[in-house]
């Protein structure tokens, strides 16, 4: 049992796909302009990432090694389409929002990378863990970075006016300002992991 | 002229990595010297610009079979056949072409630069989007050059961003900010400088 | 159970297998989500176009759906009870960052009801005002319930319609789209020659921009 929790947890905080692997950037400075929209892309992903995971784990012994990527590569890619298809009918409005980013889950590193790294290699249970771990940390990071960006931005949280909209500086909206907060947010994640140790 | 703005939106205006956020990956990883950044940008034109060309021509397909749900599918097999193919035939070719960008090429298939241009493009309206003012339809000519422009505008970026890195090397840096924080900083106020672009076409 | 081998054989098998599974299982969530999807486009479309019209498009249908020739810009003529109430034109700019799509409604004498900004790439805090700023009672900034006499134009340009601040490229864009719009709504207009068209006429006389008005009907005369 700890083995299990041990393998939720990595992905959340010991080997967090955000903030320590520093994978799929793409997606993390692209869709954060608010806490929800970030949110709403992690979930995507987690999603993606835990039906990948335990379908590869399935066929991990019918699949030959010298054409796995291939194989991962359309597993992954299905998801993703299914992924893309239900959101289209059923959440149009953040389907709108984040657009060419659901499709490119399939090339986010930190999807591939697991499936190579874990699923390739566990059962299936572990893996489905493995991938829920995994993605609540994805989704953590960038709701976290979506709000940070929201709030300084706009002057709201998850779409709650806090303070006049007015006063906020627009640049964290903007590109640029994906980039500096990520920035900060990653040093402050480093100092607090220095003091750990 | 407005085949010429196309560049000047794309290097510039709408540049890839520093608006649109794509290709962020190579972007922070193969960018520490001017060299390997001009490698890679290299590998990432030569290879955008084939596998938008190729895609292209297989939207039609989908579209005439209806079957445009398997566009990830197939774009994304598509482009990891094309680069080992590339691979293989520039080993064949041109060894020293090879010998320079052989190293980066098995990286293009995960830089999602290419997937999401091959997108962009394969859908008119998006392109159209992309294309500035509106005298330009949405074809295969202004496709390929949308595609070309952008990966000039990659290309741009990585080497400029490369060429700060290089600097700051040597910089004393808090212990914290030291590796991935500084960099995005940079990348940061890199984007800003390409801010004051917008509004130009 | 062991690992299968690298051969040929397998390799081959196993991707070709995996292929067709996920294309079976795509074709099938396709087939489910198809008719979901495409009432989602319609009855967004549905949304703009009422939210735009006479009273919210109250008891209103959409009878006619016609692409202007000159322009490209859609009209969406509405009707209520067999009698014209006025249409919502789908009309687009270039602007500062790009392209506006913008969804505008007419009643049936060519006064302005209200607009929608679908979409644009101005810059956010600057240009992207022109969602709201255009129907906001402040000078003369408001176009809701003026008359459209196809010649909106900007106070610096000698208009009447003062623009956003530190935006006036974007403003100019959306003025130049939303006189479009009214060239496009008139050409068909005559063509409807309803009565409530003839009331149109009658208002648009004294406007000194008929001359001009009169041209985009000819080169709209289309059908």
């Amino acid at each position: 049992m700890s083995n299990a929790l041990k393998t939720f947890t990595n992905g959340l905080l010991k080997e967090n796909p955000t903030f320590v692997l520093v994978l799929g950037m793409c997606p993390t400075l692209a869709t954060t302009t608010s806490a929800i929209n970030g949110m709403s892309m992690g979930l995507a992903t987690m999603f993606v990432l835990v039906c990948s995971n335990v379908v590869i784990s399935m066929l991990k012994n019918l699949i030959p090694d010298k054409v796995r990527i291939p194989a991962f590569i359309v597993v992954i890619a299905s998801f993703v389409t299914l992924v893309q298809l239900a959101m289209q009918a059923y959440v149009p409005a953040i389907y709108d929002v984040l657009g060419l980013f659901i499709p490119l889950i399939v090339v986010n590193c930190i999807v591939l990378g697991r499936a190579e790294a874990f699923a390739a290699k566990n059962t299936v249970g572990l893996s489905a863990l493995d991938g829920l771990g995994m993605g609540l940390g994805f989704t953590l990071a960038l709701t976290l970075l979506g709000a940070v960006r929201e709030l300084l931005g706009s002057g709201a949280i998850f779409g709650f006016q806090v303070y006049d909209a007015g006063y906020a500086s627009l640049i964290f909206v903007l590109a640029p300002g994906a980039f500096i907060a990520l920035a900060y947010l990653l040093a402050i994640v480093n100092k607090i992991q220095k003091k750990d140790k | 002229m407005a085949y010429f703005l196309i560049f000047i939106s794309a290097i510039f205006v709408n540049n890839i990595v520093l608006s649109q956020f794509l290709g962020i990956c190579p972007f922070l990883g193969v960018s520490k010297k001017i060299d390997t950044a001009l490698g890679m940008g290299a590998a990432v034109t030569f290879v955008l610009t084939v596998a938008t060309i190729v895609t292209y021509l297989l939207q039609i397909l989908l579209v005439k079979w209806h079957i445009e749900f398997l566009q990830t599918i197939v774009f994304i097999l598509v482009i990891a056949a094309l680069v080992q193919m590339i691979e293989i035939i520039l080993k064949k070719i041109s060894p020293s072409l090879y010998q320079a960008l052989g190293v980066f090429l098995p990286l293009i298939t995960t830089n999602c630069c290419i997937l999401g241009v091959a997108i962009i493009v394969a859908d008119p309206e998006q392109l159209m989007a992309k294309l500035p003012g509106d005298a330009l339809s949405a074809n295969l000519l202004t496709g390929t050059l949308f595609a070309f422009a952008t990966a000039i505008g990659f290309a741009l970026a990585l080497v400029i961003f490369a060429g700060i890195r290089e600097q700051l090397a040597l910089a004393k840096i808090p212990k914290a900010m030291q590796g991935t924080p500084i960099a995005l900083l940079t990348a940061g106020l890199l984007a800003m400088a390409f801010m004051g672009f917008s509004g130009v076409v | 159970m062991a690992k299968l081998e690298s051969t040929f054989k397998n390799m081959a098998l196993s991707l070709v297998i995996i292929a067709m599974v996920a294309a079976a299982a795509l074709a099938g969530v396709y087939s489910v989500t198809k008719d979901t999807i495409d009432e989602q486009k319609a009855e967004k479309e549905k949304q703009a176009i009422f939210a735009v019209l006479p009273e919210q498009g109250a008891g209103a249908v959409i009878v006619d759906t016609i692409v202007s020739p000159k322009y490209g810009h859609t009209v969406y003529r509405a009707e209520k009870d067999g009698e014209f109430i006025g249409a919502a034109v789908k009309t687009s700019a270039v602007g500062f960052g790009g392209k506006q799509n913008i969804m505008v409604g007419f009643d049936a004498n060519g006064m302005i009801v209200d607009y929608t900004v679908l979409d644009h790439q101005e810059t956010p805090g600057l240009g992207d005002k022109i969602s709201y700023w255009f129907k906001t009672d402040n000078g003369r900034q408001n176009i809701v319930g003026r008359y459209a006499n196809g010649a909106f134009q900007v106070s610096k340009d000698g208009g009447d319609v003062d623009a956003i601040t530190a935006a006036t490229i974007s403003s100019r864009a959306f003025l130049k789209a939303i006189n479009e719009a009214y060239a496009a709504f008139r050409g068909d207009e005559v063509e409807a020659a309803t009565s409530a068209s003839q009331v149109h006429h009658e208002e648009v006389v004294a406007e000194p921009e008929e001359v001009e008005n009169d041209n985009l009907e000819k080169e709209a005369d289309y059908e």
